[in-house]
């Protein structure tokens, strides 16, 4: 057994987890490092919560290893694994109180004396004066503390949450997604968090990993990961994006020249997975600019554009979402500040313009 | 405000009336049932009582109303035995039919999966054949020259060389024919608790045993307290199995009242065994309630 309280980096090494035909995790292979915030991403059954429960040891993996810093715990019984799980329902015991659910852990381990660690765990979660009341006398958002306090207390290599915001209600979530953070930082241990919600992910962790069918998309720091998707899965998962297939004609300097529907448009061959043949163009809506199609000749030379008429407009007080219907028929969505009160009006001509360095280049998935 | 009048008066605001008539129906409905118990309970329990206390009048059978005090001193020296074999016999079969059906219990609701269904019918299905019937079956089953019987001998595993007439055969009449009684409120204190408290236990260092002992025990405790007061409570004031499964030895205290009622016709003596039964019952019922702490779980 490894010392509790130590920070190390868990590694999954080739991990597969079949239910018959199925594959929930396919041969994945991931190094966590040490008390970092880690967010598992993806949409439902995409394989990230059978990851979190092989992890646990509630779910034996069918090939692979589970080592947490030098020791290989693939096959560690769960009760003996220094990783601990606040599950997506909290499960607190409901005929213990709250000081007693959160002691469990360190009764189980024979360890007398709990009463000093565990009211200062609820102190860290702001629970003190609810020790005696039972889980059911408490809010969602106690509760969810509970959950964290009764994890946390053990001092385990990693704490595993599952959804662990789920049940709350959006502000709660906010709240909770700060709080969370705050631990994180004062506790330094190895936080990995599965959710299926991008801006909770990106709020949160150091690094996220897109999970889609059983595999890891893309992985990194939630900036660069917003900045640069490398598939496309991972650009419309991960935030919103526009996206344009086209063909590579040629460089000019460091950019690719790409001919498709509604012109010709320049990225940066850095910023594309894809150097010749089919191509998907991809930009962020908050990066594009608007302007009417009269004062097109404003638009910087250097920029890409797309001509297209506005279908939609949303005022949402900071900023406008608009609809622009674009001239090859494909629906994009811009986000433009209100810095002016001049807003543009549905059937209004537009030109989208945006600087190619912005623009990022992707594989055409199959199937499209 | 004209244009919300309309709406105002479409809302359905309870008036003072609705109210009023809102509980009287509620009373009404209670009608029957009070008057089911008052009837069927409350007067027969009365009379009973007025029974205990009446004293002879010299021709056997016919009896007077008094304060014979004596008939509740003769029904226990004269059936202590009885009193304490009833209590002695229900009391293993009330354990024997928890050992067997906790675990029964707990395979239905966490193990079982589709096949839940079909065995909560075949734990009830006991019921489709009459108590006695399945009773005089067991006769056949541990019947001298029968299987089980013949068998267990073989082995030598037998003291007396025989279970029918002995209290074994009363034990295992009782325990088999309150068994269901057992086993469906484990099963809907089981079948309450969610398996990821489980899952928790063994995250938070529990070993399988551990886990349940901490866990999934005293969340099942108001299934066990009801389980086997539905088992003990019945099996106590039982005559059948002791009838027809035992021998005269082996005699509990509802055949005694069975005889003092039907073959003596000493009416004061069987109310008072029926009587004094009661309030041992309800004293026991008490006690253990209060010890199991029920009303403090969830």
């Amino acid at each position: 057994m490894a010392a509790s309280g130590e920070v190390q980096d868990l590694r999954l090494v080739n991990l597969v987890k079949s239910f018959g035909d199925f594959t929930a995790v396919d041969d994945l292979t991931l190094t966590i490092p040490g008390g970092s915030f880690f967010a598992l991403l993806g949409p439902s059954g995409c394989g990230k919560t059978t990851t979190l429960r092989m992890v646990a040891g509630l779910e034996a993996p069918t090939s692979g290893n589970i080592l947490l810093g030098d020791t290989d715990i693939t096959n560690e019984k769960p009760y003996k694994r220094y990783v601990n799980t606040v599950f997506q329902s909290y499960a607190l015991f409901p005929h213990l109180d709250i000081f007693e659910n959160v002691a469990f852990g360190l009764r189980r381990r024979g360890i007398k004396d709990v009463s000093g660690p565990v009211n200062e765990m609820l102190d860290l979660v702001q629970l003190g004066p609810m020790a005696r009341r039972k889980p059911a006398q408490l809010s969602g958002g106690q509760q969810q503390r509970v959950a964290v306090a009764r994890a946390l207390i053990n001092e385990p290599g990693v704490l595993l949450l599952d959804e662990p915001l789920g049940a709350l209600d959006l502000k709660l979530r906010r709240q909770m997604q700060i709080e969370l953070k705050r631990i994180q930082t004062e506790v330094g241990t190895t936080f990995v968090h599965v959710t299926h919600d991008q801006e909770e992910a990106m709020t949160m962790a150091d690094t996220v990993a897109v999970m889609n069918k059983g595999r890891i998309e893309q992985m990194g720091a939630p900036v660069d990961i917003y900045d640069l998707p490398k598939t496309a899965f991972v650009a419309n998962f991960l935030g919103q994006s526009n996206s344009v297939a086209g063909t590579v004609q040629g460089r000019s300097g460091d950019d690719l020249i790409v001919g498709a529907p509604g012109g010709s448009y320049n990225v940066p061959a850095a910023r594309s997975t894809r150097q010749e043949g089919a191509i998907l163009l991809g930009v962020r809506p908050e990066k594009l600019s608007i302007a009417t199609a009269g004062s097109s000749a404003a638009v910087p030379d250097r920029h890409n554009r797309a001509t297209g008429k506005v279908t939609d407009a949303s005022f949402t007080g900071v900023s406008t979402q608009y609809l622009v219907m674009t001239t090859w028929g494909d629906e994009w969505t811009v986000f433009e500040q209100n810095r002016s009160v001049d807003l543009l009006q549905p059937g209004d001509e537009v030109v989208i313009h945006w600087a190619p360095e912005y623009t990022f280049g992707l594989d055409v998935p199959s199937g499209e | 405000m004209p244009a919300l009048a309309p709406v105002a008066g479409g809302t359905k605001v309870p008036s003072g009336a609705g109210v009023q008539r809102r509980a009287r129906t509620a009373y009404l409905l209670l009608i029957p049932g009070i008057a089911w118990l008052g009837l069927f309970f409350v007067v027969p329990l009365v009379s009973l009582f007025f029974t205990s206390l009446q004293a002879p009048t010299g021709t056997p059978g016919v009896y007077q109303p008094g304060f014979e005090v004596a008939n509740y001193v003769t029904a226990i020296s004269d059936y202590w035995p009885q009193f304490i074999r009833s209590f002695i016999y229900s009391g293993i079969a009330t354990v024997l039919a928890l050992v067997i059906a906790y675990p029964l219990a707990y395979f239905i609701a966490f193990r079982a999966g589709k096949w839940r269904a079909l065995l909560l019918v075949l734990v009830v299905a006991p019921f489709f054949a009459s108590f006695l019937l399945r009773t005089y079956a067991w006769r056949t089953i541990l019947a001298d020259e029968g299987f089980i019987t013949t068998t267990l001998n073989a082995l030598h595993l037998l003291p007396d060389n025989r279970i029918l007439n002995t209290p074994i055969a009363v034990i295992a009449g009782l325990t088999y024919n309150f068994l269901p009684f057992m086993i469906l409120p484990l099963y809907a204190a089981l079948e309450r608790i969610d398996p990821r408290l489980i899952e928790a236990a063994g995250d938070l260092y529990s070993s399988p045993f551990t886990g349940f002992r901490k866990v999934v025990w005293p969340l099942s405790l108001p299934g066990v307290v009801a389980g086997t007061l539905l088992t003990f409570i019945p099996a106590s004031g039982d005559y059948i199995n002791a009838t027809l499964l035992g021998s005269p030895q082996d005699r509990m205290v509802g055949n005694a009242i069975q005889t003092n009622f039907l073959q003596f016709r000493d009416y004061p003596v069987a109310s008072a065994l029926s009587f004094i039964m009661m309030a041992i019952i309800l004293t026991l019922v008490f006690v253990y309630i209060r010890r199991a702490g029920t009303e403090d779980l969830v």
